[in-house]
This record gives C-alpha cells, structure tokens and sequence, in this order.
C-alpha cells in the first residue's frame, strides 16, 4: 500500500475531489494548512504596513492506495491541481506498512 | 423646566453609553484572537468606575464651583446639594439629566485610550490608570472647556462636544502611555491584523448611531443647533469614509473595511468640537479633510516607532486637531478668522501639553509601583486567559482540554501557573493570524 499526499491550491481541491472520485477512490482525509514551495509567500501591505505571508493557505490532501494504483492516482492528482500558476502545490508517495478498518478489523488492502 | 429638551438630553445620555460598548467591539474586533475579551473588559470596566468617580467627586470636580479656572470644588462631592428639583443655570432641563449626560462622556473618555494598548497591560493596571486619568487629566481639562468659568471657556475656545476635551486629551494621553509602556512583542514583525471585522464595523456603526446623542445632544435643548449638530455629524462622518477609503485605494491598493470603520470615526471625531459652528459645507471640508489626513496619520506610527496599537493617536488626536483648528476658520456669523484660530491652537495646545505631561507621569508612577506592563509569557499566550481566565471564541469539536479537573478547585487567575493549569479551551486548535 502507499500513502499519496498532496498540498494543493484550495481552489482545487474541488476538481481533485472530484478526480479522486472517478478514479475510484473510496474515502480521502482532507486538512487545511499552509506553507511555503520555492515562491517563498509573498508581501501585502495593509494598513500601511508591508507584511510578508510566508505560509501561503493550501490544503492537504491524503489517500491511501494500493500499490498497483499508486502511480497512475499521482497523475490523476497532479492534473486536477495544476493551473500552471505559482504555488500549485506538491505531491509525494510514501510507503504504508499497514492498515486496519477500526468498525471491522479488516487489514491490509482489504482495509482500503 | 421644559419637557421636550429634558427628554431630549436624557435620550441622548442613552445614546452615548452605547458607545462605550460600541467602542469595545470596535476595538475588540480589531485586536488578535487572543486578546479580544481583555479589549472589551478595558472598554467595559470604565462603565464601572468612572460612573463610581463620577459620583463621588468627578461631577464636582467637573462642574462645581470654580476654583482658578482650572478645576471645579468639592461642593458636589458625592452629588450632595442637587435635588431632582434643581435646574441648568438656563433653566430647561434637571440639574441630574446634565449630570447623567456629562457622566457618560466621562465614561467613554478614558476607555479611548485603551485601543493603543491592546494586548499588554495588566487589567489591575489599567483599572488603576483609569481611575487616576480620570481624575487628574479629564475632570480638570473638561473644567477648562465646558465649565462656568474654565479657563478655555473663558477664552471662548470652540469645543462644542468635546474634540479638545475628549478626543485630544485620549489621543495624546494614549500616546504618552504607550511611550511609557512600550510596544507589543512583535510589532512590524508580525501582521497583528483585526480577528473579526464585521465585529469592529458593529462597533463602529454603534458609535456612529451613540455620537448622534454624544454631538446633537451637547446642545442640551432640543433646538436648532442640536439640528445643525445632527446634521453636520452626519455629513463630515460620510465625507471622511469617503475620504479614508479614497486615500488608501491609491496608496495602498485597497478599500479596506477596517478603512471604512476608521474613517468613520475619523469623520466623528472631526466634527464633534466644530459641527454647531459650521454651515454644511463646513461640515463637509471637516469630515473629508479628516478623512484623508487620519488615513494618512495611522502610519506614523510606524515611521516614528511607537505601537499605538488601534490607532488612537492617529484617529482621534489627529481627528480632533483637524477639527479644533479648521472651525478656527470655517466657523459662521463672523466667528472664524485668524484670531478666533489663534484661539483654537492655544486650546488644542495646551490640552496637548498638559495632558501628555499628566498622563506620562501617571503611566510612570502605576509602571513604577504595581506594574503596568503584563508579563511577556502571558502576553505572548494571551491575556484573555491570563486576566479574565476566557477565550473569546471556542470553536473546537476535539475539547480535550476542558474535562473538569478532579484534583482540586482550579488555581487563581492571573498567578503564574494559571497558564498551565486552567483549562485552555481550543488551545490545539487555535493559529493566532
């Protein structure tokens, strides 16, 4: 099993939802949260103060997958976050060594 | 004694004690989530003692019998001499409608100045300043402007509803105790922007609504100058949104909401010594030139490097300068001219000059002895939780933390473990912007 994570725009999380669900995906965890990438935030000036935001509002999506799907569900995610603009975000794969469905106690892939 | 202006006063006397609330939510909304409650205790407790003080001795102070031109006797102490019988010395309206109108200005004075030091002052502290400011810097200034016999009346200085008494004496009063304060842990460093704007634009409109009574109601007859007054509020307030919004989309890209609240209060402010000795072209050059003057004056601070946190130096000292000196010249039938401005610069100056020497000395001396300045950890964590053992908003579903404690009554608020050991509502959760 792998675990994909990804960091997107909020304004996509909609269009990887929806992507997410196509694909077959049974259940994701979303969470907001914020950050930086290689744009390093950007300044606003308010009140005649100029203010650097350096942890930019993204939100972190999470799904779990078998490995045989892991790959094409990382395309499937970076197509329906892309604008092209900066600060679309990153999404990485990691390794899961279990799983366990708490209302049953299935496990493993079948947990999914 | 007539009725319609005995109903009048007493009206507008309920008008103006909504705007010490309204001004703890306009400032409220503007401080960080953390500091919120504290903001609006600050603005609330002087509801408690200065309508304490007032009794005892502030109406006395304020109105008795005039001693030098500069501050009134005992004689009234604890309103001893006046009868629901007895009348202004003009005869309309209770004697105890005056005193009740008079107490409410008394009351929102001092909590102005609260906004410039948000989030860092110890609640006992402030309550203390409060009492003291009250005492020896608005009774006796407000003595000068509106008593029979004070020397700025005397002077036939123009300070209609209090722009010198009240808004210059809080502005400069707020700027010598953040001097002796000092400015809040991280300010320019980070944003500290507003944590609920719609909660400082309520306070704003209630202000806006309770200086109809604040302004209007300084006639203290239903007439036609508290029409003029009304009217005039009303125009030099719109003109100065106008303005404050217009400045800051060319300079800073934006019509801000907080703009909008501030402008408000800019336009208010200005108008309130000048708004029954001027037409409503006057009324209008006044709000617009306060308007963009404040708008302007907010980023001195930064500039000059002094962490007037609300802006009440920039809003209400310079609002009430613009409007103290420009009824110098704008005032109708003959009043305005370069004497009746001379005047006006004396007023406005020597309230600049004794109440930032009075309110410096008074910051120092409660600096000195119980501390005026809360502890950087509380600070930092927040004071709401430090003085006032409360968060503002609890919005966690998780509440982990709020379990009762089986060990025992909870510790006092505000000692040093209190952080630790009281229960922290929303504490994972909460991300300070």
């Amino acid at each position: 099993m792998k675990l994909l994570t990804a960091v997107i725009k909020p304004a996509q999380l909609d269009e990887v939802k929806e992507a997410l669900r196509a694909f077959g995906v049974q259940g994701l965890t979303v969470t907001e949260t914020g950050g930086y990438g290689r744009q390093r935030g950007h300044t606003e000036v308010y009140r005649g103060a100029a203010y650097t935001v350096d942890l930019v509002p993204k939100v972190r999506v999470e799904v779990l997958a078998p490995d045989e799907d892991a790959g094409q569900l990382v395309d499937v995610v970076v197509k329906a976050a892309h604008t092209g603009k900066i600060g679309d975000g990153k999404v990485w794969v990691v390794p899961v060594e279990n799983a366990v469905r708490v209302r049953t106690g299935e496990r493993g892939p079948d947990a999914l | 004694m007539n009725g319609a202006d005995t109903a009048f006063v007493l009206v507008s006397a309920f008008f103006v004690m909504l705007m010490t609330p309204g001004l703890a939510f306009f400032y409220g909304g503007m401080v960080r989530v953390k500091s919120a409650l504290n903001m609006l205790m600050m603005s609330f407790i002087s509801l408690a003692v200065v309508s304490v003080l007032w009794v005892l001795f502030g109406y006395s102070l304020t109105f008795g019998p005039d001693t030098g031109g500069l501050i009134g006797n005992l004689d009234h102490a604890g309103l001893s001499g006046l009868s629901p019988d007895s009348l202004t010395e003009q005869g309309g309206i209770p004697l105890l409608a005056f005193v009740l109108f008079q107490m409410m200005f008394a009351v929102l004075a001092p909590a102005l100045m609260s906004g410039a030091l948000a989030d860092r002052v110890t609640f006992g502290a402030w309550a203390v300043f409060l009492t003291l400011w009250a005492t020896l810097v608005y009774f006796p200034v407000a003595h000068w402007v509106w008593a029979e016999g004070g020397w700025l009346r005397e002077l036939e200085v123009i300070d209609f509803a209090g722009g010198t008494a009240v808004h210059i004496n809080a502005g400069i009063g707020a700027l010598a105790a953040v001097l002796v304060v000092g400015e809040r842990i991280g300010f320019t460093k980070d944003p500290m922007r507003p944590h609920n704007l719609p909660l400082v634009v309520l306070g704003a409109a209630l202000l806006w609504f309770g200086w109809f009574g604040f302004n209007a109601g300084s006639a203290l007859a239903a007439d036609g100058t508290a029409a003029t007054m009304a009217l005039n509020t009303q125009i030099a307030t719109g003109a100065a949104l106008a303005g404050w919004l217009a400045y800051e989309r060319l300079r800073h890209g934006a019509f801000t909401t907080l703009g909008a609240a501030s402008g408000a209060i800019a336009g208010l402010v200005a108008i309130t010594p000048a708004g029954a000795s001027v037409n409503a072209m006057g009324a209008l050059v006044i709000g617009a030139v306060a308007g963009v003057v404040c708008s302007w004056a907010v980023g001195l601070k930064y500039k000059l490097g002094y962490d007037d946190s609300l802006d009440v130096v920039g809003v209400h000292l310079v609002g009430g300068l613009v409007g103290t000196l420009l009824v110098g010249f704008l005032a109708v039938d003959g009043v305005g001219g370069p004497a009746q401005f001379g005047k006006q610069a004396l007023g406005a100056f020597s309230v600049l000059a004794f109440s930032f020497a009075v309110s410096w000395l008074l910051a120092k001396l409660v600096q000195a002895t119980i501390g005026f300045r809360a502890d950087p950890d509380d600070e930092t964590a927040g004071v709401d939780q430090a003085f006032h053992a409360e968060t503002a908003y609890d919005f966690t579903a998780v509440g982990g933390s709020t379990g009762r404690d089986p060990g025992g009554p909870p510790a006092p608020p505000g000692t040093a473990a209190a952080p630790e050991t009281a229960p922290r509502p929303g504490r994972a959760t909460k991300v300070d912007a």
